[in-house]
């Protein structure tokens, strides 16, 4: 659609090239051939690309370089591969199994609380008031990481939040086992605060997507409104759903601020525990041990991404 | 069916979203009482912390009264000197949201509007760039930064500003779909090369054709940013400096009824601004229509 829109203006682009030379396009069918005297002159242009690629450089490529490789040196700066085998020990194992843990309880319940949202949301007007105020809350609480939810769920159910209090009147004590709001499993509900609206964020599209043409096929061909969501919308959106049930995924399993603002001592899960090493230097007697960590959690996330982008391609076909 | 009729005579290239559902939605959309009862339970359970960060800020102490008190003290010059670092970590936020956003429109907007004019190719590789952040999170990222920061502050200082440089990677994600949302709507190349054809020169071209055509997503792109670097913790806690979300979590240890004051406050600031980048679209949505011609889908 973009080219044949483009194609038929180059020819005023040549026209005007005597006056200004070097601005063409060096691609695209048409422009290929028209332009090819001048291929020389995008050497200039590449000029404006150099500032981004200098900083993504210095900012986003030589650290993240710099995280995985400190993992495969030792503190003289010879390469080892201990760091990366004490990723294997009982200690770092429990680690990564309580993170998978908490990011696979809030990645499920926050994709099928956030998916009946969405599905909730889809008898309303688009541009409708109600619509749009939850989509921005949700573009909100989807960003509600860290300290501010961590003070959000003390107020909450602290020992003194409002809901403990409220229920320890009513003879309930939440707390009767320990005060577990400042342990893995208090991770749970703050998570879950950020998730649904995440997977509100995400899976809206394609549902938005169900054309009411297909429903219309499924009723005029005698199909109840069983069939249609096992057998028509079902298989459409599966992709979308559990491609947005990985972003969820990668998303808990990366956020570390709630967490910090919660647990302010120990190591329970990755990201805390990358915390510990960055800040002690040590972890299990081991210097380098943050880089390591940070190579497992960055092998975890690419296959989560990857398997996301799959899905999403898989989805994309249905949203057009 | 009758109530979507005129839409459906329209040509199919207008977008579905755009289309108001009928009632007559055979089996997609639930019913009235399911959608509310879905949207009550979920919007109750979601406004209980809310409700509870409000109700402690009005707790007076552990007396199990409420009290102005806490509200009262902002404006209380007696007292609201030991707010000072407070003060200092929000002008040292403030100092990172300017830098971050200048990032965004000095280097990585320009660098879209090239990519589309003239590499086309480049596209897919940009937008993975742009990705990067995502599958590298902070926590990852930052153990790369504690080295490159140690370069940094030889070279540039240990004032805060520097920090924004890593806080433009962090927000890359959000500006750039912010931005490429806008840039997919608005044909730039026959824009621009109509604005050529006429004899505008460049700057022309870029100041007073192609920019204001993504005024929308350049906002949106600015205020998430803005929403992104208030709401940041990870890089700054872990290179030790101070940023509004290390020192709440410092204040809350003294004084937890101010630390949750401010939480409310950011928190209503990012809603209004996120409520303002869903105007904007809405907006766009309503004029796109008016301009066919230059609509790619």
């Amino acid at each position: 659609m973009t080219k044949t829109l483009a194609t038929p203006s180059t020819d005023t682009s040549v026209a005007a090239r005597p006056t200004r030379p070097g601005r063409q396009r060096p691609s695209g069918p048409a422009s290929a051939t028209s332009v090819a005297p001048r291929r020389r002159r995008p050497s200039l242009a590449v000029l404006g690309l150099t500032p981004f690629a200098l900083y993504v450089l210095l900012f986003l490529a030589i650290p993240s370089v710099l995280a995985i490789t400190t993992g495969f040196v030792d503190k003289k700066g010879i390469f080892t591969l201990e760091n990366v085998a004490a990723l294997f020990s009982p200690q770092i194992l429990g680690t990564f199994l309580s993170s998978f843990w908490v990011s696979g309880v809030t990645a499920v319940v926050g994709a099928i609380v956030g998916a009946l949202v969405c599905y909730a949301l889809l008898g309303t007007r688009p541009d409708g008031a109600l619509r749009s105020s939850i989509n921005s809350a949700s573009s909100v609480l989807a960003q509600f990481g860290g300290v501010m939810l961590a003070f959000a769920f003390i107020a909450t159910i602290g020992v003194q939040g409002l809901i403990t209090v409220t229920l320890q009147n009513l003879g309930v004590n939440i707390y009767a086992d320990g005060v577990w709001l400042y342990q893995v499993p208090g991770l749970l509900l703050p998570y879950l605060y950020f998730q649904v609206p995440l997977m509100v964020i995400t899976f809206m599209p394609a549902l938005e997507g169900l054309k009411p043409q297909w429903a219309e096929a499924n009723a005029t061909l005698g199909g109840s409104r069983l069939t249609f969501w096992v057998r028509v919308a079902g298989p459409i959106l599966a992709p979308s759903f559990f491609g947005s049930l990985l972003l969820l995924f990668a998303n808990a399993f990366s956020s570390y601020a709630t967490a910090a603002a919660l647990i302010s001592q120990g190591a329970q899960i990755v990201p805390l525990q990358i915390r510990s090493a960055l800040i002690s230097e040590t972890v299990l007697g081991r210097s380098n041990m943050a880089g390591a960590l940070a190579l497992g959690m960055i092998v975890v996330m690419v296959v989560l991404m990857f398997g996301y982008s799959l899905l999403q391609s898989k989805t994309a076909r249905w949203q057009r | 069916m009758s109530a979507s009729s005129p839409s459906a005579a329209r040509p199919s290239a207008v977008r579905p979203s755009a289309v108001r559902p009928s009632a007559a939605r055979v089996g997609a959309a639930p019913s009235r009482t399911v959608r509310t009862i879905i949207l009550s339970l979920v919007g109750l359970l979601f406004a209980v912390p809310i409700l509870a960060m409000i109700e402690f800020t009005f707790r007076d102490g552990l007396s199990g009264t409420y009290t102005l008190k806490h509200w009262l003290n902002l404006a209380d010059p007696a007292v609201n000197t030991k707010y000072a670092p407070l003060a200092t970590a929000l002008g040292n936020s403030l100092v990172l949201v300017l830098v971050t956003v200048l990032l965004v429109l000095v280097l990585l907007l320009p660098t879209m509007i090239l990519v589309e004019l003239r590499f086309a190719k480049l596209r897919r590789v940009l937008e993975f760039i742009c990705i990067i952040p995502i599958t590298v999170p902070a926590i990852v990222l930052v153990v790369g930064l504690v080295p490159v920061y140690a370069v940094v502050v030889k070279v540039a200082g240990s004032s805060i500003w520097s920090l924004g440089f890593a806080y433009g990677i962090t927000v890359l994600p959000y500006a750039y779909r912010a931005i490429q949302a806008n840039l997919q709507t608005v044909d730039v190349i026959t824009l621009s090369e109509a604005a050529r054809s006429l004899g505008a020169g460049w700057s022309t071209v870029l100041f007073r054709i192609i920019l204001p055509n993504l005024r929308r997503g350049v906002l949106a792109a600015s205020f998430i940013s803005v929403a992104v670097v208030l709401g940041e913790f990870t890089i700054a806690s872990l290179l030790n400096r101070v940023n509004l979300q290390t020192a709440l979590l410092l204040i809350s240890k003294s004084d937890p009824y101010v630390a949750v004051i401010f939480s409310l406050l950011a928190l209503a600031f990012a809603f209004v601004l996120l409520l303002l980048i869903g105007r904007l679209s809405t907006v766009g949505a309503v004029r796109r229509p008016r301009i066919p011609l230059l609509q790619k889908r």
